[in-house]
């Protein structure tokens, strides 16, 4: 027995203080991807949510060149990116826009690859993420952002829900749509720069989307939605963390495959409840906790 | 005479793979403008660039498995493209779909990617499947590509009138009795091909500019279809050439040694251009074939 909870759980996966930095950082991240996800969700915004990260990875390059600190370069280019997004859209993102941004980001990011001659091993653990990759201060800094990011869509809450689901009615209670769409696009950018650095540029979306997804499939209230997505979010990093630890696989990777998972067993619960209650007439679906993996 | 060797250096005309690299790039350029019109009016550029990154999945896994480069992006895309058509019966559900797709098929892209480099040490193979060079293209591929064009062409000229219809007017299409489900599977069979193909010879990130930027920007111009559509033809086909040839001229070029990529011209050329559509007022599609909101 405790040969197999010790090959599953091997020591200092709980005690190794660079393991505690991972597990604190990739808890924060969950609970705000599975936060931001929600409205990702609600919106049909899962390009906005794709394109950032993916394009923000110019930035790191960039920063590569000149010297600087990449997530800092990261940070920066998320933020722009989703500026000139949020900016040009009126009330849901136009994907030729969004597309038209990204090309250009990726552009810029292929530029400044070729010209810094950035290291190999660097570009791959951007691209895919990194275990190991949270030092103390990363910790404090992905905290403090992300409280910073869960405050403010505690803020804008109850507005931008009328604005996702009711544009014209939010219009008419004079609710400043715009200035909404920009705030939220700019909060997917800092959600993103928090996860890139651990789960990777190309795969920090999938926590923005699979387990909202699988939340909006399983309850019907934007509260519970909610609840369900973080818990689903979470559950989604510590099994990848345990996994990528015991088996050394890319995080971006374990992350990707448990967030698909989790929506294939959402829409499949779903499925089953509705064909169950056409079956026996009535009968409320239930949102029971959900079983990752 | 200077000006002109200044413009385009001694050696251009006559290079090899400067010669590959615009035939390979203008068929590719003509076909994702063809189909890239109709993929801007219908709303779909998430799709059309996911399916790049979709294919490049593929890429790395017949590199695993030691199998042609070409089959891995056109059976990843089709796998892709079908479980995103499947899934997303419902149109509210189409992006979200298109995002648990993509995120399930990146995931397999870094286990394969990891997997090959534990077997080769090497990350050269991951910027080149996400970037790749136009200059790098294997010279037995242009058959190929040639064909797949074609076929992708054909196909969306045989759905012209259907897809037009289906695209702008969903309800008319239904009551003249269009097969209209058949028809947006028959052109998503088209963005695909052009797609991977796209992506197999210029990478997913020139895939996915060359569908969208020349389309975006022709219909800008003109309210007819058939017109954005040559417009979008003649624009991929210039992003394409200014693009090689001002890569092939930064090889003199700061920091010297090194050329600058030719996407990064490419994508700058299409941004410039689309830059100059928006001085313009913009004019919607024409009666008929009227559509209440701007595209592009």
């Amino acid at each position: 027995m405790s040969g197999i909870w010790n090959a599953v759980f091997p020591p200092g996966l709980f005690t190794n203080p660079l393991l505690i930095h991972l597990w604190i950082a990739a808890t924060v991240i969950a609970v705000v991807a599975g936060t931001v996800g929600v409205f990702v969700n609600l919106r049909g915004d899962a390009f906005v949510a794709h394109a950032v990260p993916r394009g923000a990875f110019a930035g790191a390059a960039a920063a590569s060149l000149v010297g600087a600190n990449t997530v800092l370069g990261l940070g920066v280019f998320a933020v722009v990116m989703a500026g000139a997004i949020g900016m040009r859209r009126q009330r849901r993102a136009n994907p030729v826009d969004v597309a038209l941004i990204l090309v250009l980001a990726l552009g810029l990011g292929d530029l400044f690859l070729t010209l810094s001659q950035a290291y190999a091993p660097l570009v791959f653990s951007l691209l895919f993420g990194q275990l190991l990759g949270v030092s103390a201060t990363d910790v404090w800094l992905i905290g403090a952002l992300g409280v910073v990011v869960l405050v403010a869509v505690g803020v804008v809450y109850r507005p931008l829900l009328l604005a996702s689901t009711a544009p014209e009615l939010a219009a008419a209670r004079g609710v400043p749509i715009v200035a909404l769409n920009l705030a939220f696009t700019v909060l997917v950018a800092l959600a993103a720069t928090l996860t890139v650095p651990v789960v990777g540029a190309l795969l920090a979306f999938s926590l923005m989307v699979g387990p909202a997804a699988a939340g909006w499939y399983l309850a019907r209230t934007p509260g519970r939605v909610l609840g369900l997505s973080v818990a689903v979010a979470i559950a989604v990093v510590w099994i990848a963390i345990v996994l990528g630890y015991d088996t050394n696989l890319p995080i971006g990777f374990l992350v990707s495959a448990l967030c698909l998972a989790a929506y294939v067993t959402a829409r499949a619960w779903r499925w089953a409840s509705r064909k169950g209650r056409s079956r026996a007439g009535a009968g409320a679906a239930g949102s029971e906790p959900l079983a990752v993996g | 005479m200077g000006f002109w060797h200044q413009l385009v250096a001694p050696g251009f005309f006559q290079s090899g793979q400067v010669q590959a690299a615009l035939v390979i790039g203008s068929v590719v350029a003509v076909s994702s403008a063809v189909a890239g019109i109709f993929v801007v009016i219908r709303g779909q550029a998430f799709l059309g660039h996911a399916l790049g990154d979709i294919g490049a999945t593929g890429a790395a896994a017949a590199a695993l498995a030691g199998l042609q480069a070409l089959w891995g992006f056109l059976a990843a895309g089709l796998v892709g493209g079908l479980a995103v058509d499947v899934s997303s019966r419902r149109a509210r559900e189409r992006d979200v779909a298109t995002g648990v797709v993509l995120s399930a098929m990146l995931g397999l892209s870094a286990l394969f990617l990891y997997l090959i480099s534990q077997a080769s040490g090497g990350a050269g193979v991951t910027q080149q499947i996400l970037f790749g060079s136009i200059f790098a293209v294997d010279p037995a591929l242009t058959d190929p590509i040639v064909g797949f064009s074609l076929l992708s062409v054909a196909l969306v000229a045989l759905l012209f009138r259907p897809l037009l219809w289906s695209s702008v007017h969903l309800e008319a299409a239904r009551a003249r009795g269009i097969p209209v489900g058949l028809v947006s599977l028959g052109f998503l069979v088209a963005v695909i091909v052009t797609v991977e193909e796209a992506a197999l010879v210029v990478g997913a990130l020139l895939s996915t500019a060359l569908l969208v930027g020349p389309a975006a920007t022709a219909i800008r111009f003109t309210g007819r279809v058939g017109r954005a559509m040559l417009l979008a033809v003649g624009l991929g086909l210039l992003d394409v050439w200014l693009g090689v040839l001002l890569s092939y001229d930064s090889y003199t070029w700061p920091p010297a040694g090194r050329g600058w990529p030719v996407s990064f011209f490419i994508v700058a050329v299409m941004i410039v251009t689309h830059g100059v559509s928006h001085v313009r007022p913009h004019r919607r599609l024409r009666a008929g074939r009227a559509v209440s909101e701007p595209l592009g």
